[in-house]
């Protein structure tokens, strides 16, 4: 990246003795949708908000367009910000609170009532405009705090978990229209959350954070295929774990339970005797043989779960449990508890996690 | 159930009858001023007397001047605290409650003997000083109850989180009370207001102490040399009370609507 517009350079922070955020670098190019995804406590909503101003870095620096921003004030930095619990200023009516920003900015009136309503209309909500906050949905209410952040033109969009306090239904609509509304203004965006679903479906990349350093940053395609420690892959997506021990260094060949499986080109480093957690996604496991997948494994039905067009089933080989999922077919009843099974993957599938 | 209401309802007549008799009764004696019949001749005297007058919008000036100090030091602390010193707040309302505990004429003591004409700051060397002083000390004296009332409005919103998305969007301070903060607790602003104004209008200690025409030496010289002329300035002084909070309830009808009171 040769220019990147925000760039978060060796960042610390400490309270006290406790350092929350260690040397945190990130960069993201002008109109990026970045994501930084974690558990809670892990540091996210700190680095957040000292891209904001709300907290100063005991370490490193914050550029944006090529600006160093570490020390100025939050009413210096030109930053919008949608915060989980909407905060809008419940005073005031959904068209003052959108214009508040650019009233502080002194802007004449009449230009504020038109960005106000071109606002309101990028948010879907044109006839919302004399509602006081209480009467609005929090669906709506979050809608409301986003174009108040945009109102002003803000060089940088802040997102610390907005869809968190809303109901399921309304967090997947809100979270495609913040998408196609940041992809419309081509502002560049850091959206916090712990939801990884959220995050892979609207990042263009996602920092997965742990221990307040970021573990892994990369595509949601890179995070989820290609996960590069045992915490991005346990956080993400969900993930069946085995325990294998290296047979044949030279071969690639891994013992799990007493079968034998091959992952040639995927055992750098490790030795004859190793132990290994070997882990594969559900959708990359079929029940029975199925063609293209080159590895298999035996076990036994240990649950069933019947949900609609989905059957979820759980595989119990030696000490460990696989879950897979297949798809609902009137005409093959699904397998009973007790029954034996075979469960084929592709060993490229298979993950060696260090 | 059946008798628990009974016993809700005789509750309630004792507690009003503790109320409205004596004030029924000294109704009714602020009319007997003319021999034999009932008249509003106490009034009439009352409300016709010059001092009565003076003292009264004396008493209302000091009292709004006590109010706008009074916000401009409480509403800016009491946020502040909140938003950035809570460890302090303990200390600070231990500090509100002090007027309760301290007599009103011990801190006027206090302050003759610290702001008289040949100390540092003379005060009491002018009339303006002294008047100036006079809503100090109310002010002081209003503390326990303008501090509570606004620290239990800004317990109702989310200061730091409201604070944050308006220094986001550019706003400075000043802004952010005024606009934001301030607006938002306007209803136990208010609250605050009327007790202060309820305690500036009846206070004698310091008026009397300090030499300031105001309306509660007024009452009491009134009171210690008249029969009828005192229940007559008694009742009106209700009427004004009931005035304030008829009037803090119209202008809360039209105070900002807020995310914590719906409908």
């Amino acid at each position: 990246m040769a220019d990147p517009f925000l760039s978060i350079q060796h960042v610390r922070k400490s309270f006290g003795a406790t350092t929350v955020v260690e040397d945190f670098n990130l960069d993201v190019e002008r109109g990026e949708f970045v994501s930084f995804l974690g558990p809670s406590g892990c540091g996210k909503t700190t680095v957040l908000r000292m891209v904001a101003g709300f907290e100063e870095p005991s370490a490193g620096k914050i550029v944006v367009g090529g600006k160093d921003i570490t020390r100025l004030k939050p009413n210096q930095r030109n930053v919008g910000m949608v915060f989980q619990a909407y905060a809008l200023f419940p005073n005031l009516t959904v068209a003052q609170n959108i214009g508040f920003g650019l009233k502080v900015a002194g802007m004449p009136r009449a230009d504020i009532d038109a960005r106000v309503a071109e606002m309101l209309g990028i948010i879907k909500l044109p006839q919302m405009a004399d509602r006081y906050p209480y009467q609005l949905s929090g669906g709506q209410q979050q809608r409301i705090a986003l174009a108040r952040a945009i109102a002003p033109k803000p060089k940088l969009l802040l997102l610390d978990e907005p869809l968190s306090a809303l109901d399921a239904k309304v967090r997947i609509s809100l979270r495609e229209e913040i998408r196609s509304i940041q992809k419309k203004l081509g502002i560049t965006t850091i959206f916090v959350t712990h939801d990884q679903e959220e995050a892979l479906s609207i990042s263009d990349r996602i920092a997965v954070m742990y221990g307040g350093k970021a573990e892994q940053v990369g595509t949601p395609f890179e995070i989820y295929n290609r996960p590069a420690t045992k915490f991005v892959a346990n956080f993400v997506g969900t993930l069946n774990v085995l325990e294998g021990k290296v047979t044949d260094a030279a071969s690639g060949k891994v013992q799990v339970d007493t079968q034998e499986v091959s992952l040639k080109g995927k055992l750098n480093g490790s030795k004859s005797g190793d132990t290994l957690s070997l882990a594969l996604r559900p959708e990359a496991i079929s029940l029975g043989r199925q063609p293209g997948r080159d590895s298999s494994l035996l076990g036994e039905i240990a649950e069933v779960h019947f949900l609609g067009s989905v059957i979820r089933v759980r595989v119990g080989i030696g000490g460990s449990m696989v879950s897979l999922d297949t798809f609902n077919n009137s005409a093959t009843p699904p397998p009973a508890v007790g029954e034996k099974a075979e469960i084929s993957f592709s060993s490229g599938d298979m993950l060696v996690l260090h | 159930m059946k008798s628990g209401k009974f016993w809700a309802w005789v509750v309630f007549i004792i507690g009003a009858a503790y109320f409205f008799i004596p004030l029924m009764a000294t109704v009714e004696f602020s009319l007997r001023m003319r021999r034999g019949v009932h008249s509003f001749d106490a009034y009439q005297v009352v409300l016709g007397d010059p001092r009565f007058q003076s003292t009264f919008l004396y008493s209302v000036v000091a009292a709004i001047c006590t109010i706008v100090l009074g916000v401009l030091i409480v509403v800016p602390a009491a946020y502040w605290i909140r938003l950035r010193l809570p460890q302090l707040r303990p200390i600070v309302e231990f500090i509100t409650l002090l007027p309760l505990v301290i007599p009103a004429i011990v801190i006027v003591f206090g302050y003759i003997r610290m702001y008289g004409s040949n100390s540092p700051l003379p005060f009491l060397g002018s009339n303006w000083g002294a008047n100036a002083l006079l809503v100090i000390g109310y002010t002081t004296l209003a503390l326990p109850y303008m501090y509570r009332a606004v620290d239990t409005g800004l317990r109702t919103i989310d200061v730091r989180t409201l604070t944050e998305a308006a220094q986001i969007l550019g706003a400075g301070w000043g802004t952010i009370i005024g606009r934001v903060i301030l607006p938002n607790v306007l209803i136990a602003v208010l609250s605050g207001a009327f007790l202060t104004f309820a305690i500036v209008i009846g206070e004698f200690t310091m008026a009397s102490l300090l030499s300031r025409p105001a309306f509660g030496p007024y009452l009491q010289n009134i009171g210690a040399n008249r029969a009828y002329e005192p229940a007559a300035l008694a009742v009106i002084a209700f009427a004004i009370t009931w005035g304030c909070m008829s009037l803090i309830q119209i202008l809360s009808r039209f105070a900002p609507k807020s995310a914590n009171r719906p409908n």
